[in-house]
């Protein structure tokens, strides 16, 4: 704006404001019924949703694959858009700065003296296309599947096997959905597209040693899991490696096969679980 | 309006002590004599500060004409934040910032004190709620072109307000050291401990080591409970004072000049 247009808008806006209306009491009506609305909003969303606690955190046997509060789905997301594991890092930190910046800077670019979103076509278009995107992001973010369960059926040389062997491979399954291995990488329909690769055929990749050294030795950010026990360990690798690109999945699941079966081994030691939503 | 009672234009201690309406307001018998002991009370105050001055500033202050229900998004934020900062003060009066009691205070408020599930559901969905009206209010003053001369200023200080709101929710997140809360903190962490230059930096700077401790607990408490609504509420101050000094936009589709049939209303 230049010094013509500045004085032209205090002009315009000093008549607005002679025409209009002292804050008390005719503004502060409005303001009024709507705090009102804001406080009545937030006491019925707590009388019918409450604060309900999960489970006491848990480092060490079992862990839990959280997902962020609804409103930050949009971001996460958009997170996933960048694949290589390189980029992740840049991207974290990259692209909330830039959101940032483009946001606070807006007064010093957007220079168009015009206020009508009619008549700023481009930064109305642009602001509905950020909306739009958010809902249609935060939209994808709330269809994945809980990263909390993976839904895979055992592949058949293993239903074959039965026994121990399907034991073991189940209780692998439950493990890896319950440590928290969702938030970052997507299991069948389950879990987070990123920011690790899916693993949903980590078997044609690595073997069952690989794997277990992966859970152990990480690369950042990956965390060590090398807490949970050799033993579980062994059993979650067991699991990974089964999942093949050529392997035919069977669509039973492990409860019903054994129950068919009449497995005596079934009722062993199941993995501690922890539900959660 | 400007005639009321409650704000003289000259601080009555400046007047004769006595005169005779003075005391005819005296023998109006009980209720007269609270009336007059208020309007002492707030001449004393007025006196000594000239806050009847500022007051006519903020409530007498004109508002452009075609103000609408978009314009109480800004004050809707507030009172949801306003909201945040009682409930939080009642929370905090239970909870203890430690890895082995935050869980269990926080069940206490939920199960022992007395509407203490309310409260605590009062702030979890109050945040939510403060979140979604800043975004309104944000594309309120985006749409309306409200960011622009001599507003920007303003919308800077909102935009850094919503960082602070948005980093509000994420260090709550992990105070009632629930499952949901741990994990969340440890994904968030090992995110942030990626990035390029301050990553490395940042778990032991926010966790006061490489995992989620004591140490982190009483970190983010800190922060949640002191550093950002001690600078959220300096730069709501500051927001407001701007507001009021430079006035509210009018709707950029309402005219001065020529006044369309439309607008009649508004006239009246
Ligand atoms: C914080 C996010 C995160 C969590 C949680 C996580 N991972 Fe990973 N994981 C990654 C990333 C990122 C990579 C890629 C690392 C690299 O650059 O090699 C990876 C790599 C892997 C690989 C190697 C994949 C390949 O193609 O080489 C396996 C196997 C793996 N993760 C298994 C798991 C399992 C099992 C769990 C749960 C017990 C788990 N991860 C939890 C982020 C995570
Ligand atoms: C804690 C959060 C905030 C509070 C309590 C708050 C409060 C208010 C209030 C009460 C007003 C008066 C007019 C109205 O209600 O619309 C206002 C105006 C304004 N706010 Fe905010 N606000 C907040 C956050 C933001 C954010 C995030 C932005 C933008 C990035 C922003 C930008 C503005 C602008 C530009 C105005 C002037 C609007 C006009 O004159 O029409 N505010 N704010």
């Amino acid at each position: 704006m230049n010094q013509r247009e500045k004085e032209e808008y205090l002009r315009e806006y000093a008549v607005l404001k002679a025409q209009g209306k002292p804050f008390f009491p005719y503004i502060i009506v409005k303001d009024g019924v709507m705090m009102i609305v804001v406080i009545g909003t937030i006491m019925l969303l707590s009388l019918l949703l409450g604060g309900e606690l999960t489970a006491k955190a848990d480092a060490t046997t079992t862990t839990y694959a959280p997902r962020p509060e609804w409103y930050y789905f949009w971001a996460f997301e958009l997170l996933r858009v960048v694949k290589p594991p390189y980029l992740v890092g840049l991207a974290t930190v990259g692209i909330p700065t830039i959101a940032i910046l483009l946001l606070i800077l807006l007064p010093f670019y957007d220079r168009n003296p015009e206020r009508h979103p009619l008549r700023r076509p481009v930064a109305t278009t642009a602001g509905i296309f950020i909306i739009g995107a958010m809902f249609f992001l935060s939209y994808l973010g709330a269809e994945a599947g809980a990263p909390s369960q993976i839904e895979l059926g055992p592949p058949k040389a293993i239903r074959d096997a039965g026994g121990a062997t399907l034991t073991k491979w189940d209780q692998g399954r439950k493990l890896v959905a319950q440590s928290s291995c969702g938030g970052c990488h997507k299991i069948g329909e389950n879990g987070n597209d990123g920011p690790g690769p899916p693993l949903t055929e980590i078997g044609d990749r690595l073997k069952a040693g690989a794997i277990r050294e992966t859970l152990i030795n990480p690369t950042k950010p990956m965390p060590s899991f090398a807490d949970l026990g050799a033993d579980q360990i062994d059993k979650m690798a067991f699991f990974l490696a089964s999942l093949k690109s050529d392997a035919e999945e069977s669509h039973e699941t492990v409860e019903e096969l054994t129950k068919e079966s009449g497995d005596s081994s079934s009722g062993t030691e199941t993995p501690k679980t922890e539900s959660q939503p | 309006m400007a005639k009321l009672k409650l704000l003289p234009s000259l601080p009555s201690g400046l007047k004769p002590a006595t005169r005779p309406e003075d005391l005819a307001v005296k023998k109006q018998g009980p209720l007269g004599a609270v009336k007059d002991g208020g309007i002492h009370a707030v001449d004393w105050v007025d006196e000594r500060t000239s806050l009847s001055g500022t007051m006519r500033w903020v409530m007498f202050r004109p508002i452009p004409k075609g103000t609408n229900w978009f314009y109480t998004l800004g004050t809707a934020t507030m009172v949801a934040f306003i909201n945040q900062v009682i409930t939080g003060v009642v929370l905090g009066m239970y909870y203890e910032p430690s890895a082995t009691r935050a869980y269990e205070s926080m069940k206490y408020i939920n199960n022992e004190v007395f509407l203490g599930e309310f409260v605590h559901g009062m702030h979890r969905w109050g945040s939510t709620v403060m979140v979604v009206l800043i975004f309104l209010h944000m594309a309120r003053t985006f749409f309306f072109g409200a960011y622009k001369y001599p507003r920007e200023l303003n919308w800077v200080i909102g935009v850094v307000l919503l960082v602070l709101t948005l980093l509000m929710s994420v260090t709550g997140y992990l105070l009632p050291f629930d499952q949901r809360a741990y994990w969340a903190s440890v994904v968030a962490m090992n995110i942030a401990g990626n990035a390029p230059l301050v990553g490395p930096f940042t778990p032991d700077l926010a966790l006061g080591g490489p995992d989620v401790t004591t140490l982190t607990l009483s970190r983010f408490y800190l922060i949640h409970m002191m550093i950002i609504p001690g600078a959220l509420i300096a730069l709501i101050g500051a927001h407001l004072y701007l507001v009021i000094k430079l006035g509210t936009t009018a709707p950029p589709w309402v005219r001065a000049d020529k006044v369309s049939p439309g607008l009649k209303e508004h006239e009246e």
